[in-house]
């Protein structure tokens, strides 16, 4: 077989693929159901309810989504370089350690700048963490995939061992976990009495500024170009050099902004279960939104949606919670496969 | 001297073997992927789908070969997804094989919870069995041969085979060629995705089999996120290896020893000083510092990660 590139495809095709692949999806859903002995379709539709079918529901998947919008902005913007940060899990704990280090106990600083004081060197940290494994990449052709992988495991061990020595709390009955933050070093909710804080206004602003910065500025310009063709920027002029290790700054700050709101506006303190995985999910957000920054924020609601909507499934049909991880997966490999088809068409040799 | 203790032990180097056989099977699965031009990032959930499958159907009642198969059959599988949408689809080799990770490893958990859905505590299974107990007692050399199961040496006859096949035959010239330069394949009528979707089968079916030596002669139980990481590394062995065998096993047992030295120097008096954490970030911080210090050397396969489409360059 071969691949023919379509000149000009229709709607049908555009819309309709990628249709299709959210299709499959719920298709392999439905027979999962079936395999863990429920009923197929009911498990569907027990999933939706439970992602956005109550104020209680939709409240959660905001919250969930609020890391998983940050962590997909900052795989989107890496990988439209060309930069695999993988790394966006550490990034993100690397977030939360500055917030806690900052926040926690009796802060230094107080006042209103106390926040985005916290917010800067939470982004500070998550930046230089990237920025190593960028210029180990520009400077003797590293790969990134590997270092930045590796580096989450080490970024664990270390949040791990913080936890167990200086910045274990005193009180906390033998739980490796940090001493909470000062009440002002709380973000704080959006509407009283709603359970939604501020971290999800801040990543729908991130979300603007990216795409702003992309569609707008020559930095966001030169990403593209370095991304599309590195050979062609760098013979057209342009710092590919300095371009990739500015995207590893900003992915990784994006990233650590995750790990800052979910401990400044949801945890209040910082657990090695800080993140079931938001980094890695992040991959997920920022293919499943073709790596479109305003994208991410429909996609990151989506991702939440199925993780939300599957523990609410789990508890009623009995149904695996890792449903969700297969379905999401799956969605990334149908949609990524439909997305190439909308482009070219299979024929035979 | 503590260091000079552990490393004139013997269980020491046993130990040293038995951690490095994983590392082995999974590593040689990459180089043979990554020789026919596919980066194989589905590596880390393969292992876990081994080791899975591995576990079930022995847990099953089956032999413990049979688990070995069943497990490489698994790895077959994901390996034949990977190949097929990286190869003649030509996706985003960074994109599938993150997908084939999450994907595999979900699927293991998922099939975990729905075939031991009230279990607490990871039932266990009847492991394989040191080859030649009795010659153990040689000193240094019997454990780290004799206290091995037969994995072990499987491991180290795979990373023979995968060097002689891709090497002294037709069909591992046709491979490598695959991986460095397609267009000759090509022009000698053979087919380029069809090598490379066949070399990533055969590969993920390694590295199934490295997650079923975790399952099915290290541990015998079945925990989530056993594979922890391995997998990644074995993808540093592979550049650290520069891409060949004999390196690569070599990068291998190196590591292993580093890997059973920190679990012996915490153990020490002066390891008891320092948090167990440092000890258990070296391994990985190892595989940066070999990746940093090789890499200037090591040349990838050229075509490694560009997709094959015919008539294009």
């Amino acid at each position: 077989m071969r691949l023919e590139p379509i000149p000009a495809p229709g709607p049908a095709r555009r819309f309709g693929l990628p249709a299709l692949a959210l299709a499959a999806t719920a298709a392999l859903g439905s027979l999962l159901a079936l395999i863990a002995g429920a009923e197929p379709f009911g498990v569907l539709g027990l999933i939706a309810k439970g992602a956005f079918g109550s104020k209680f529901a939709l409240l959660e998947t905001l919250n969930r989504a609020t890391p998983l919008i940050f962590t997909g902005l900052a795989v989107a913007v890496a990988f439209r370089a060309r930069l695999w940060n993988i790394g966006a899990e550490a990034q993100l704990y690397a977030g939360a350690l500055m917030a806690v280090l900052i926040g926690a106990g009796t802060p230094a600083l107080s006042g209103p700048l106390l926040l985005p004081f916290m917010a800067l060197a939470a982004m500070l940290a998550g930046a230089l963490l990237l920025l190593g494994p960028a210029l180990l990449k520009t400077r003797l052709g590293v790969d990134e995939v590997v270092t930045t992988l590796l580096l989450n495991f080490i970024m664990l061990l270390f949040v791990s061992m913080l936890l167990e020595g200086p910045l274990k709390d005193p009180l906390g009955m033998g739980w490796p976990k940090s001493e909470a933050l000062a009440r002002e070093a709380r973000l704080p909710r959006i509407v009283e009495g709603l359970r939604l804080h501020w971290g999800f206004g801040l990543a729908l602003i991130a979300a603007l500024l990216v795409w702003l910065l992309q569609s707008r500025t020559t930095l966001g310009f030169e990403m593209r170009a370095v991304g599309e063709n590195p050979a062609a920027a760098r013979y057209a002029g342009m710092p590919v050099e300095r371009t990739i290790a500015l995207t590893a700054l900003l992915s990784g700050g994006l990233a650590a902004l995750a790990g800052f709101s979910e401990v400044s506006g949801l945890k209040g303190n910082l657990t090695l279960d800080l993140s079931p995985g938001f980094g890695y999910a992040g991959v997920i957000v920022a293919m499943l939104a073709l790596l479109h920054p305003l994208g991410v924020v429909l996609s990151a609601l989506f991702v939440a949606g199925v993780f939300v909507g599957a523990d609410s499934m789990s508890r009623a049909a009995g149904v695996p919670t890792y449903i969700a991880d297969i379905l999401l997966a799956a969605a990334l490999l149908f949609m990524s496969l439909a997305i190439l088809l909308t482009r070219f068409r299979v024929a035979r040799d | 001297m503590e260091i000079l203790d552990i490393l004139l032990s013997a269980t020491f180097w046993a130990a040293a073997v038995r951690i490095a056989t994983p590392l082995i099977f999974a590593t040689m699965g990459e180089l043979i992927c990554e020789r026919a031009g596919v980066l194989n990032l589905g590596i880390e959930g393969i292992m876990a789908m081994g080791a899975f499958t591995g576990w079930i159907t022995v847990y099953a009642g089956a032999d413990l070969w049979v688990g070995v198969g069943a497990a490489m059959l698994s790895g077959m599988l994901f390996g034949l997804l990977h190949g097929v949408l990286t190869a003649p689809f030509g996706l985003s080799q960074h994109v599938v094989g993150l997908g084939i990770t999450l994907l595999a490893s979900a699927v293991a958990a998922f099939a975990y919870r729905v075939s031991l859905p009230e279990v607490t505590n990871p039932p266990k299974i009847e492991p394989f069995q040191p080859v030649a107990p009795a010659l153990a007692d040689f000193p240094i050399l019997g454990p780290a041969l004799f206290a091995q199961t037969p994995l072990t040496w499987a491991a180290f006859a795979v990373a023979g085979l995968t060097a002689f096949v891709l090497w002294r035959t037709p069909l591992g010239l046709a491979v490598r060629a695959a991986g460095e330069s397609p267009e000759a394949v090509a022009a000698q009528g053979l087919s380029v995705n069809g090598l490379r979707i066949g070399a990533v089968m055969v590969g993920s079916g390694l590295m199934a089999v490295g997650g079923a030596f975790l399952t099915l002669s290290a541990f015998s139980s079945f925990f989530f996120e056993m594979v922890n990481g391995r997998g990644w590394v074995c993808i540093a062995l592979v550049v650290f290896g520069a891409w060949r065998p004999g390196k690569a096993l070599l990068g291998a047992l190196l590591f292993a020893a580093f890997d059973a030295l920190q679990v012996r120097l915490q153990q020490t008096p002066m390891g008891a000083d320092i948090p167990y954490e440092i000890f258990l970030m070296a391994p990985y911080a190892l595989s940066i510092l070999a990746l940093v210090v090789m890499s200037r050397r090591a040349a990838a396969p050229a075509a490694l990660m560009i997709p094959w489409r015919k008539g294009e360059r």
